[in-house]
């Protein structure tokens, strides 16, 4: 594999779990303590905001690990085909 | 008349809703400006440099098309239609985006060209490439003002923000971040929104369906959808897929199914996911041949999926909501039509805190969309109008500059067609069919032109032409009644009926005119190109089975079948 060095676009996936882990707080929140017997009727019995957020924390955990675990770079020759950077 | 409606889909956002939305807008504008970094050279700007990993271009792929359109047209579908509806997904967008990932790919991205305009430079030369340049360059700003009017008609329905307001303010963060950060941005943005949207979509699935009572529940209570008095979709046409009268207005089920099968499934979606630049430019971004090839492949899977919930909870809207229960037993009072149904659904399940998601997402679909217009259109206009015949020859960061101030003359344009359209709406709906008519005469040219070397540059230029004129005229003819098909069968005929008129014109043409020397198709025609060439690297980061293009392909077609089979 090639030499490395940091990639010049930033990585999405950071991205992806700071918006995620920001809506999923969020959401948990309103859901443990905002939600009136109105709202869950409304959603037919289910604590949606609390499932959706517990989702969205999980989901921001994904993105954070793997992004952590498969790091972003790309080689020092961008030769078609041959760049040596793994992320999927 | 509209007053009503404004009345009934106001939604009561409260301050959480908005904070959620203003925290994805700082995102878009965050991530324009990070990407801006990036940008040194036009292909930069313009194909993000050829340097996007496979995942990122292949849900790219799939948002940029989702947008208004989709999600509206789709949900209403599933609302007025039933399981037909699916065929779009399955019948339509996954063979067309497995054949490009598979066949096509390797010449787009194999040749170099920067843009699906340009490849036709190279297979036929000017003539079809100024047809298809500028008919594209037109198509897309115009059809970005349709993505900004709906854009603002929801921000207008749903928080009661003025038209004109929505419409500057949507318009400026889009151009904003797309002048910036070039594609890069574009892409990014449409990813998150891929996921915003999901995250919207699913809890209305499952949440009305729990309230429905479940899949039988809803196979219970769906209604048959009466139009004058008659019944125009029994129950039983909306709850299988086939043959899908309903869904085309053809009266002969053969008939229907072979509307589905070759106007649907072969031309319109073929002509949109193969030769759609707006599309096409998300696999050209990609790093590598192996990643382009990926790219729609990666996509197919979550489109597949997403079908299942943006049509079910289209069926579902029309059992839950009251207003929408009128409008399909044809005793609606004119207040709402399918195309709320998503509103609706969002205005009757969602509590605040999701319903801030929801908004959010319907608005960065809405952007997303109108920001893959404007990407596509910077770059066609720049390199296959502006470098290829006005200013030749100039350093490349001129290039860069002339995107970039196209891309704010984009917006402009759009927010005028936008305000035009906010005055004729019909007139949008009319030229939105129109553009989709010349991707199905595209189809048939970039397909004869790949595999038949024969083909000469005279008849790549005619044949869109004709294709799409007849397109035209075929359409015309059923809005003045001569042909009386009603549903979307009209659509699928005319598109039929560009394709099999592109082929026989390219081919009669072809017959007596002179081809271009072999030398010059190298790369461009199947049988001059040497295999390796149309071959990719797979070792490193592209090796292992499951990144095979043929594995991926093969795979989303076998989840296809299963689920056309489930859904029969």
């Amino acid at each position: 594999m090639a030499e490395k060095k940091k990639a010049g676009l930033f990585d999405l996936r950071g991205i992806l779990a700071l918006l995620f882990a920001v809506y999923g707080v969020i959401l948990t929140g309103m859901g443990l303590f905002a939600t009136s017997q109105e709202d869950l009727d409304k959603a037919a019995g289910i604590n949606i905001n609390l499932v959706m957020g517990l989702v969205m924390l999980a989901t921001a955990l994904v993105f954070f690990g793997w992004a952590r675990l498969r790091p972003l770079a790309v080689p020092v020759t961008t030769e078609d085909g041959a760049s040596a950077e793994s992320d999927h | 008349m509209h007053y009503l409606a404004d009345a009934d889909l106001r939604l009561d956002a409260g301050p959480i809703d908005y904070a959620i939305l203003i925290i994805y807008f700082a995102l878009v504008l965050g991530i324009g400006a990070m990407a801006r970094r990036s940008v040194n050279s036009s292909l930069d700007f313009f194909l993000s440099g050829r340097s996007l990993p496979a995942w990122v271009t292949g849900l790219a792929f799939i948002s940029a098309n989702l947008g208004a359109v989709e999600i509206f047209g789709m949900t209403a579908n599933g609302a007025q239609y039933g399981l037909p509806t699916m065929h779009y997904y399955w019948i339509g967008a996954i063979p067309a985006m497995v054949f490009l990932g598979l066949v096509m790919m390797p010449f787009y991205y194999g040749s170099k060209v920067r843009s699906v305009p340009e490849f036709l430079l190279r297979r036929f030369g000017r003539f079809a490439h100024l047809t298809n340049g500028i008919s594209f360059a037109i198509a897309q700003v115009l059809i970005a003002g349709v993505n900004l009017f709906a854009l603002a008609t929801v921000v207008n329905l749903l928080l009661g923000w003025p038209l004109w307001v929505s419409i500057v303010v949507a318009s400026a963060i889009v151009l904003a971040y797309t002048s910036l950060g070039g594609l890069s941005a574009a892409v990014y943005n449409e990813v998150m929104q891929f996921f915003v949207i999901v995250a919207m979509l699913l809890p209305l699935t499952f949440v009305g369906l729990h309230k429905v009572g479940g899949w039988q529940g809803l196979v219970d209570k769906i209604a048959p959808e009466v139009k004058g008095g008659e019944v125009a979709g029994s129950t039983a046409d909306q709850l299988s897929s086939w043959p899908a009268m309903n869904l085309t207005g053809i009266g002969s089920a053969t008939l229907s199914v072979l509307g589905v099968v070759f106007g649907l499934g072969f031309v319109l979606s073929f002509g949109y996911w193969t030769t759609n630049f707006a599309e096409v430019q998300r696999a050209m971004s990609a790093k590598s041949m192996s990643a382009a090839r990926r790219t729609p492949l990666i996509g197919a899977y979550p489109k597949t999926l997403i079908a299942l919930i943006i049509i079910i909870p289209g069926m579902i809207a029309a059992v839950l909501v009251p207003e929408l229960r009128a409008v399909k037993a044809g005793t609606g009072d004119g207040s709402v039509t399918y195309n709320e149904s998503i509103l609706l659904l969002i205005r009757d399940l969602l509590p605040n805190g999701m319903l801030g998601i929801g908004i959010t997402g319907l608005l960065a679909a809405f952007m997303a969309g109108m920001a893959a217009n404007v990407s596509s259109f910077n770059t066609v206009f720049t390199y296959d109008i502006w470098q290829a015949y006005v200013v030749k020859d100039k350093p490349d960061d001129y290039y860069l500059k002339v995107g970039r101030m196209i891309t704010v003359v984009g917006c402009v344009v759009a927010i005028g067609t936008a305000f035009i359209a906010s005055t004729f709406d019909n007139i949008m709906d009319y030229l939105q069919t129109l553009f989709g008519f010349f991707n199905a005469p595209l189809f048939a040219t970039f397909i004869l032109g790949m595999f038949w070397k024969r083909m000469t540059p005279l008849a790549g230029g005619l044949g869109l032409i004709m294709g799409t004129a007849s397109a035209v005229t075929v359409d015309t003819l059923n809005r003045v009644g001569v042909l009386d098909l009603a549903g979307q069968g009209a659509s699928f005929v005319a598109a039929s009926a560009a394709f099999v008129v592109d082929i026989a014109v390219s081919v009669a043409v072809s017959l007596v005119t002179k081809p271009k020397p072999e030398s010059e198709l190298r790369g461009l025609v199947w049988s001059l190109t040497p295999r390796d060439q149309l071959r990719h690297d797979d070792t490193g980061e592209n090796a292992g089975w499951f990144r095979k293009p043929v594995v991926l392909g093969a795979g989303v077609l076998a989840l296809t079948v299963v689920l056309n089979i489930i859904f029969w």
